[in-house]
């Protein structure tokens, strides 16, 4: 949960089994050879924002038992909750031999909450190197900016470009960067998103059995012994991304800091000091 | 022959111009290559100074702006962006 919150993203390969992906794809490509990314054709039908997720994909049964798996329900109810609401989905498709790849964009518009969305990315297929899978910026979640004004960003030191197996999922914070990549294979690619929205406070919903032992109190700044625990929540929110500027990788731990005190329900919490030292008034 | 500008920005890990490229995009008015989203994960150069070593002409650097009150702690464009440009000649 600590490397959700730092990063704005978690991902889980191959755990979805290879007779729901074959279904799955066979749904997604009912409607033949598409040239362009909107999908017409398919057997995916999509839901009013808002609908429980408990109540789509009840007719469409590879996706219901996809989101049925216990894995998948471990990780939705850990991050949004018991039955969340559907936003929506989109089912994307990068054509072979693609001429350029999609401008990186945050989703939506520009959302200032500390509450927070997933966005579910599933790769039914083996996605190789050449195939341009989705590239994402790690840490960039926290960053205001609105959809594609960030267009101009070409390439960031660090980004990611999903290469794995099929059944992949890749589990997003609302606000990460990212994009389309180009698709230089003869073959095309598909990857099927859903937005999912929390309907409660997203309050120590994942299993904290361990946040004892992980979360430290404070320690001197610079201690190396603390720096050398990477598994610790405090020097996880310390790592900073290999492209965050120099004055704003504390700025980042701040985010990261502020978002855990609403995940754990503990506004004492810190990391080092961060926060308390620009806390600490005296009048 | 004719002349075509190239311009190459580049964003650095602090307002010096000598601090690590973080960032990048190319725009090549040549029409000779295009820089794709997503396509190069190496900077073409390590600061903006090996740029300008390079031969880049700098025609603008970003100006330092105090955060506006209250959004002091939070975080948005990368802030320190330098415009470099090149003119080649192209047939």
């Amino acid at each position: 949960m600590a490397l959700f919150v730092a990063r704005g993203f978690l991902r889980f390969d191959a755990v979805v089994p290879d007779e729901i992906n074959q279904t799955v794809l066979a749904a997604i490509q009912a409607g033949g050879p598409q040239d362009g990314i909107l999908i017409e054709g398919s057997e995916v039908h999509s839901y009013p924002p808002g609908t429980r997720l408990s109540n789509c994909y009840v007719d469409q049964p590879a996706i219901r038992q996809l989101l049925d798996l216990p894995e998948v329900q471990g990780i939705i109810k850990s991050l949004v909750g018991e039955d969340p609401l559907f936003d929506h989905h989109a089912i994307h498709h990068c054509p072979p031999n693609q001429n350029t790849a999609q401008y990186t964009h945050a989703d939506s518009i520009i959302d200032t909450r500390t509450n927070f969305d997933i966005q579910l990315m599933y790769y039914p297929h083996e996605v190789t190197a050449g195939m341009g899978g989705t590239r994402y910026i790690p840490g960039s979640h926290f960053r205001r900016v609105n959809e594609m004004t960030i267009a101009r960003y070409q390439n960031i030191k660090g980004q990611q470009h999903v290469v794995c197996p099929a059944g992949t999922l890749l589990v997003m914070h609302h606000g990460i960067w990212h994009g389309g990549g180009r698709n230089q294979s003869d073959q095309p690619r598909y990857m099927f998103k859903i937005r999912l929205n929390a309907t409660e406070k997203q309050v120590k919903l994942w299993d904290t059995s361990d946040l004892e032992e992980k979360s430290i109190g404070p320690k001197a700044i610079f201690d190396p012994d603390a720096y050398s625990h990477r598994d610790r929540v405090q020097t996880i929110f310390e790592i900073p991304e290999t492209w965050f500027p120099m004055d704003e990788s504390r700025l980042e731990t701040v985010n990261r800091i502020k978002l855990w005190r609403y995940l754990v329900g503990d506004e004492s919490f810190d990391s080092h000091h961060w926060l308390t030292r620009i806390e600490n008034i005296n009048h | 022959m004719k002349k075509r500008q190239i311009v190459m920005v580049l964003y650095s890990r602090s307002s010096a111009l000598d601090s690590d490229v973080v960032g990048w995009a190319t725009y090549d008015g040549t029409g000779k290559k295009f820089h794709h989203p997503g396509g190069q994960d190496e900077p073409p150069y390590e600061t903006g100074l090996a740029a300008m070593q390079d031969g880049w002409r700098v025609i603008q650097i970003s100006q330092l702006i105090p955060p506006y009150p209250g959004t002091e702690h939070n975080t948005s464009f990368l802030p320190f962006e330098i415009v470099l440009e090149q003119i080649v000649e192209t047939d």
